[in-house]
């Protein structure tokens, strides 16, 4: 697809402010709550006929500027995203916010590389980065193809330690950037927006996609005690549907998780060795309720052996 | 005669290595490509040579050595690895040493375990990174000498250039904790089952800093001794295709109380020691 041609797509789907959601279209947004705009990825692997566009993206506006989060699998789809941002609002763009490294929410910060935004990540953020991008670049083009020319992530001019928060004013609204104890990642970061309620989850939640974990499962269920305590009225995950009432879409993930946890503990109790322990859960209950369930759940046991393992 | 693989120069001969998809990047793994299948004549024929010059090699040695692997990882920094022996370790007849080879693997022998008659059965289960499609062997050499080999393809890639660990912050500063412990029920004469944990980023020195353009250093566990009433029953020499967080389970043989004892080297000449009491169970020990 030419440049001219991604462009009339994203024209022509583009929603105005305050107007509702629709989902048609290459680059579609949805509205989660008053000025917070969603694109949604897609629930699969990241792919050349999806073009790595698997993650949930987007973006608030204030009176005085908006903030991105998370910028997409691909410079193109950041591409997308900043051009989307544009039909919507005027204001300059003053913070691009990645809530972690992971390449299909990050690789698009490229995008806005020269938009003048301030990049805010967790303070975790910049070691993970350098320890990953020469894989995650050469891994993306194997993925998805050309289309991954001139994806990047941006190494994050401010960050946020573990445990705090940064407060940011886009005007008329104030957005509390979180940075968590590693869970999904040792780098995880929220955006809570206080005036809309809205919670903004990275992949802390995953809704009908299997949870990946990259950080710690222990870690992990107690930060989801901790989002539900927050009750938001609206609800954005990593992945999947938006806007799902916060205790469904909680309490699945944290079920599975749990059920991980009580599994591989036992199996370690038991002295089983870790083949013996992954092979045991193969055919969990749990896969009826998780798209891409058989790609991740056995090396989700795997994770979760070996952190238990030291508990 | 058996010259030792030089690991120091490991990540200059491999820098091309590091940039292969690794498989434990998340969350794209499961896409992960097809690398093409490495021939298998590619790296064994010279390792062979360098390691065992021309003697022989039973390949067909089920009623020996069993190696258990996946066909294809889950997770290619944590592979799990099982070495099974078919023959009681005896004073006539033992295994004495095994070692553990991933032909594709940056620095190809992964690991030797010296084993002795107070071994009791000379199993190994083990975990090891493999960065790229390989195929891993297990050689047993007999006290006699003989070699017999088992050998399975392993589908698995960048585990040994994927960034050490989850949380490396935190898995430096446990580096060093050990748990050893005897797993199921110790009687005197047959051979029990123990378990030692070694808490430790074993990095690869293969991971690229992307901003400073500078390898990680090297750092991981080279040795151990197990020895049980002042005997050794297991000691291994090893290096950084073990995973993260390094684990093995091993046999010896309990004749009465006395002390399991590990001591595990780091390549910062760090040592680090666990202790077990053993007390053969009193039914057993009549
Ligand atoms: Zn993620």
């Amino acid at each position: 697809m030419t440049m001219a041609s991604r462009a009339l797509i994203v024209m022509m789907t583009c929603v105005l402010a305050g107007l509702p959601a629709h989902a048609a279209g290459r680059f579609a947004l949805e509205q989660a709550a008053d000025g917070i705009h969603v694109h949604r990825g897609q629930q699969a692997e990241s792919s050349p006929e999806n073009g790595g566009d698997i993650a949930n993206i987007g973006f608030i506006v204030g009176k005085r500027c908006t903030a991105v989060i998370d910028t997409g699998g691909t410079a193109a789809i950041g591409r997308d995203l900043l051009m989307a941002i544009r039909q919507t609002s005027r204001l300059p763009i003053c913070y691009v916010i990645n809530t972690h490294v992971h390449p299909d929410h990050a690789f698009g910060d490229s995008a806005f590389k020269d938009s003048g935004a301030e990049f805010v990540a967790h303070a975790s953020f910049p070691a993970a980065l350098a320890a990953r991008r020469g894989a995650y670049q050469s891994r993306l083009a194997q993925t998805v193809g050309d289309v991954a020319d001139g994806s990047d992530i941006v190494v994050p001019s401010r960050v946020v330690a573990a445990d705090d928060t940064l407060q940011l004013d886009l005007g008329g609204r104030t957005i509390r950037v979180q940075a968590w104890p590693t869970a999904h990642t040792d780098h995880d970061i929220t955006v809570f927006d206080e005036q809309t309620a809205t919670l903004w989850t990275g992949d802390l939640l995953f809704v009908d996609r299997i949870p990946v974990i990259d950080g710690k499962v222990l870690g992990w269920v107690k930060v989801i005690e901790r989002l539900r305590a927050l009750k938001p009225a609206h609800l954005i995950p990593g992945h999947g549907p938006i806007n799902r009432p916060f205790e469904t879409a909680f309490d699945s993930e944290k079920n599975y998780l749990n059920d991980v946890i009580t599994k591989m503990r036992s199996a370690v109790e038991m002295g089983r060795t870790l083949q013996a322990a992954v092979d045991s859960d193969s055919d969990s209950d749990e896969r009826a309720h998780w798209i891409l369930f058989d790609d991740y759940h056995r090396r989700n046991l795997t994770a979760a052996y070996t952190e238990l393992e030291w508990e | 005669m058996s010259k030792k693989w030089n690991v120091g120069a490991a990540p200059a001969r491999f820098l091309s290595m590091i940039c292969l998809a690794a498989a434990t990047m998340l969350p794209m793994a499961a896409a992960a490509a097809e690398a093409p299948e490495a021939s298998p004549t590619a790296v064994w024929p010279g390792m062979r040579v360098s390691l065992f010059g021309t003697r022989p090699i039973n390949d067909s040695a089920a009623d020996i050595v069993e190696l258990v692997a996946p066909s294809r990882a889950e997770d290619a920094a944590t592979v799990p690895i099982g070495i099974h022996t078919k023959l009681v370790q005896s004073p006539d007849r033992y295994i004495k040493k095994l070692y553990l080879l991933v032909d594709n693997n940056p620095s190809p022998l992964a690991a030797t375990f010296e084993m002795t008659p107070n071994s009791g059965r000379a199993d190994i289960e083990t975990r090891i990174r493999i960065e790229q499609y390989s195929d891993v062997r297990a050689v047993a050499e007999l006290n006699d000498g003989s070699l017999h080999m088992a050998s399975r393809f392993v589908k698995a890639s960048g585990g040994c250039s994927a960034p050490a660990g989850k949380d490396p912050k935190e898995a430096l500063r446990n580096a060093g904790k050990i748990k050893l412990r005897t797993d199921g029920p110790i009687e005197a004469g047959k051979p029990a089952l123990a378990q030692l944990a070694v808490s430790h980023p074993n990095a690869s020195g293969l991971v690229l800093d992307q901003v400073t353009r500078l390898y990680e250093p090297a750092y991981f566990v080279r040795k151990i001794n197990v020895s049980y009433a002042g005997k050794p029953v297991m000691t291994a020499d090893v290096n950084f295709s073990i995973s993260e967080n390094p684990n093995f389970r091993f046999y010896f043989l309990p004749t009465g109380e006395g002390d399991l004892h590990a001591e595990v080297v780091d390549t910062k000449d760090l040592t680090f020691n666990g202790d077990v009491v053993v007390k053969p169970d009193a039914v057993a020990a009549n």
